[in-house]
């Protein structure tokens, strides 16, 4: 079984390229887990058809000890297992140590033992690796290959590169791996070169170009992926192809954060060279 | 070698040079640690007129040394406000936290008759879970405080931050503002999270403020008495407030508040009424005292009830800032009273003590007090520190300018006091201090526990675990007196060890009754042989062979 993390800037795009990833690997007949570490929960709801999904969290509140792993997992497009880890409300509590009890209990319920057969687990992360519960996902190996969602914009650079940070300190105890860039296009000038330069630059790859289309938002809206909201949208072909690149992927490397210097500079070199 | 020959230090018939004690201590440890380490170890040296030497205090532990220090929590929780029998105190937190800060100083109290509130005897906690933590505790808190109204209907309560609190961020504050005005009792928080400071003592001063600003001068009944004093870093451990008020009640001089040994709350609202601060544990509570003077006219004096001479001395030092004849030739009544019973058992005791050495390596005046106590039966402390004490406590109150603030201090708020347009009262007038002050009464006086040991002495700040055991090596002290966590160590060393935190099953020590207590406790553990008589089994035989008890 492969695990993979995907992080990146909040509002990025991660759910959203993740579910749809997820589905393009269903297609090809992968057994996938998908797992949201995001307290708002919304991290299956494309793949669940809605926002159903009692969290881990929830049910662990409510059953106290005695949770089955039926109670928090669900099924959802084309066999897709869909986990939502939950977490408090906005600026309450400790919403990463709510994803490291999650994360645990899944383990102890053995929703990755070998009887469960699966191929993929997906952890959808939230925002930027702000505490050590956020970066759960990475410590000790729960998730070994990491993917990092990122857009021609400044900001969402600056988080892809922090982000890098905390895998090089992972990388050394734990073992977990850039996979590589994708790049959610924002259609901000010369993006596909700048983050081609920025992956070079951490010592990855970008893996898949993902142009920006209105059809993501029309299937959002009707609570599917594209893949299944509309399969023959080449859009959906994009996905597959990020799916395909992914199950084929061999470039996993511990990467080399940039300087906010250099970083800053390379902007100015692809972004602002007029 | 000792800067003057009687102060010179031996075993036996061999001089040990407290310099190379030193540099034996530091030898063992990293260079960087070292550094530090050779600030916080001082060889003494007393010059009448000149300043103490330098004493690095109040600093980081160095990590890895085995430290005597606790938390800040502790601090606030368990030593200040622990010892108050009708304030239910809730420790917000995991349920470590509340039991392992209840009553383990042997903090006592007395009702005044049935009716009168005790909740000691319980032990208040959320006992946060997990899922407190992952979701917030505001909720759980909000209702501990309604369950604990609903059962014993207290005047106040208190709420206790521990370190999850902390970095979860749940306001008990905010939760206490509200449940004040849903209860209509006083209810007060306190950020006391445990990783706050460098040790307990920053929880000392965030109780301080905690009561200062929340209950202080909300009671202005007038107590009855002519001499009324407030008895503050007092602590009833074993009883020591008990002996004290009933010498200062024989006295005449009436109690209006003890910060905090035996207290209550209605004592702590009613504090600003009295004429006269006096502190005993300079360190935990100094704080309040100035506060109380700022804004209440209070002035504050350092007094010690901490042997028999050391408290006669302080209830003529009350006696004469209340300048009335009456009271100074009623003071002199009572100790004339008391002192035949202390100089019949301490001249007793003495013939088998002379001559014996102590350490003492605890609090942040404990180290110190004792001291008279030792001196008192003939014997001599060769070396002391303090687990959690400032530069003031050792060297005195006149190295108060120069104390750096660092980012550890700031951490902890310092209040702005300003005179209360009301009760501002000054209780002596301007005049009336520098007639006091020529006559030599000294007003916030402390001159620290290094002015009153030998030159040659040893003073340690923060021991850790290493250094004491070296010490007791190098010295072979006749007692060690520190805290639970040496206790052990110390005895399987063969020396005996006495708790000056809890004072083991004894007690108390304070005042004259107090002073002859403690002489016939030292009496029996320095002259009772029984450590050396002990074999343990790998002195025998170091190793051991074992079996299992089934197969």
């Amino acid at each position: 079984m492969r695990k993979v993390a995907i992080y990146g800037k909040g509002g990025i795009g991660k759910s959203t390229t993740t579910q749809n990833t997820v589905a393009g690997l269903s297609e090809m007949g992968r057994k996938v887990m998908v797992v949201g570490c995001d307290p708002k929960a919304d991290s299956t709801r494309l793949l669940l058809g809605g926002l159903s999904q009692k969290t881990v969290l929830d049910t662990l509140r409510a059953e106290g000890e005695d949770v089955d792993l039926e109670d928090i997992r669900k099924v959802g497009f084309n066999g897709t297992i869909c986990v939502e880890s939950g977490g408090p409300e906005p600026g309450v509590g400790c919403a990463g140590r709510g994803i490291i009890t999650s994360i645990n209990l899944l383990e102890q319920l053995g929703a990755y033992a070998e009887s469960e057969k699966l191929d993929y687990a997906f952890y959808d992360v939230l925002g930027d690796v702000v505490c050590g519960g956020f970066a759960m996902p990475i410590r000790e190996g729960k998730a070994k290959e990491i993917y990092i969602v990122v857009s021609g914009e400044m900001m969402a650079m600056y988080a892809a590169n922090n982000i890098c940070k905390g895998i090089v300190k992972f990388a050394e105890a734990g073992g977990v791996r850039l996979g590589g860039l994708i790049c959610n296009s924002r259609k901000v000038d010369n993006e596909q070169e700048m983050i081609e330069a920025f992956a070079q630059q951490l010592g990855t790859h970008m893996i898949h170009f993902v142009p920006r289309d209105n059809v993501v938002q029309k299937a959002e809206i009707n609570r599917k992926t594209v893949i299944e909201f509309d399969p023959a949208n080449s859009q959906a072909d994009e996905y597959r192809t990020l799916a395909k690149k992914i199950e084929e992927n061999k470039m996993h490397v511990v990467p080399n954060p940039m300087s906010t210097d250099d970083l800053e500079k390379l902007l100015i070199k692809h972004g602002l060279a007029d | 070698m000792g800067i003057l020959k009687e102060q010179d230090i031996s075993v036996g018939a061999e001089l040990i040079d407290p310099h190379e004690v030193k540099q034996e201590l530091l030898r063992k440890v990293p260079a960087k640690v070292a550094r530090k380490r050779a600030k916080q170890i001082v060889v003494n040296e007393v010059h009448p007129s000149e300043d103490m030497p330098e004493i690095g205090a109040n600093t980081r532990t160095i990590p890895g040394i085995i430290t005597q220090r606790g938390c800040t929590y502790a601090g606030c929780k368990g030593v200040i406000l622990g010892p108050t029998r009708d304030i239910v105190n809730i420790t917000h937190g995991p349920i470590g936290c509340g039991f392992y800060s209840w009553l383990t100083r042997r903090n006592q109290t007395r009702t005044n008759g049935p009716e009168d509130e005790n909740f000691m005897t319980y032990c208040f906690s959320t006992d946060m879970q997990e899922e407190d933590i992952v979701f917030g505790g505001e909720k759980k808190l909000r209702a501990a405080i309604q369950e604990a109204y609903d059962l014993f209907k207290p005047k106040a309560i208190s709420i206790f931050a521990t370190c999850p609190v902390g970095l979860i961020g749940d306001d008990v504050h905010a939760v206490a503002r509200e449940m004040k005005e849903q209860l209509g009792i006083n209810v007060f928080g306190f950020s006391c999270e445990g990783y706050k400071g460098v040790s307990q003592s920053a929880g000392h001063h965030i109780a301080n403020n905690g009561i200062f600003t929340h209950v202080v001068g909300l009671n202005d009944k007038i107590k009855e008495g002519k001499y009324k004093i407030n008895l503050l870093g007092e602590y009833n451990i074993g009883g020591d407030a008990f002996e004290i008020d009933r010498v200062l009640d024989e006295c005449g001089i009436t109690v209006v508040s003890t910060f905090s040994g035996n207290s209550t709350y209605d004592q702590f609202a009613n504090a600003h009424m009295a004429d006269l601060n006096t502190i005993m544990c300079h360190r935990s509570i100094n704080y309040v005292a100035e506060m109380m003077e700022t804004k209440y006219g209070i002035p504050w004096i350092k007094i010690n009830f901490i042997g028999a001479e050391a408290a006669a001395k302080s209830l003529r030092k009350i006696a004469k800032y209340f300048e009335d004849p009456e009271l100074i030739e009623r003071v002199e009544a009572v100790i004339a009273r008391e002192m035949p019973e202390v100089i019949n058992v301490r001249d007793e005791v003495r013939k088998r003590c002379e001559g014996k050495v102590a350490m003492l390596f605890v609090g942040g005046s404990r180290a110190h007090h004792y001291q008279e106590l030792f001196a008192e039966i003939g014997m001599k402390t060769i070396s002391a520190g303090y687990e959690f004490a400032h530069r003031d406590d050792y060297e005195g109150r006149n190295v108060i300018p120069s104390l750096k603030v660092d980012a550890d201090s700031r951490n902890i708020e310092e209040l702005e006091v300003h005179p209360d347009p009301e009760r501002f009262r000054p209780r002596k007038t301007a005049e009336e201090v520098e007639r006091l002050q020529e006559k030599g009464f000294r007003f916030k006086d402390y001159d620290g526990m290094m002015r009153e040991m030998l030159s040659g002495t040893l003073v340690i700040d923060d021991i850790s675990q290493y250094e004491t055991e070296r010490l007791i090596e190098i010295y072979k002290p006749d007692i060690f007196c520190a805290g639970i966590k040496e206790k052990f160590a110390v005895q399987k060393k063969g020396i005996p060890m006495k708790q000056l935190h809890s004072y083991d099953s004894g007690g108390p020590y304070a005042g004259f009754k107090g002073a002859v207590n403690f002489y016939r406790e030292i009496d029996r553990m320095v002259n009772s042989q029984i450590w050396k008589y002990l074999q343990a089994p790998w002195q025998e035989s170091p190793e051991l062979t074992a079996k299992y008890a089934c197969d």
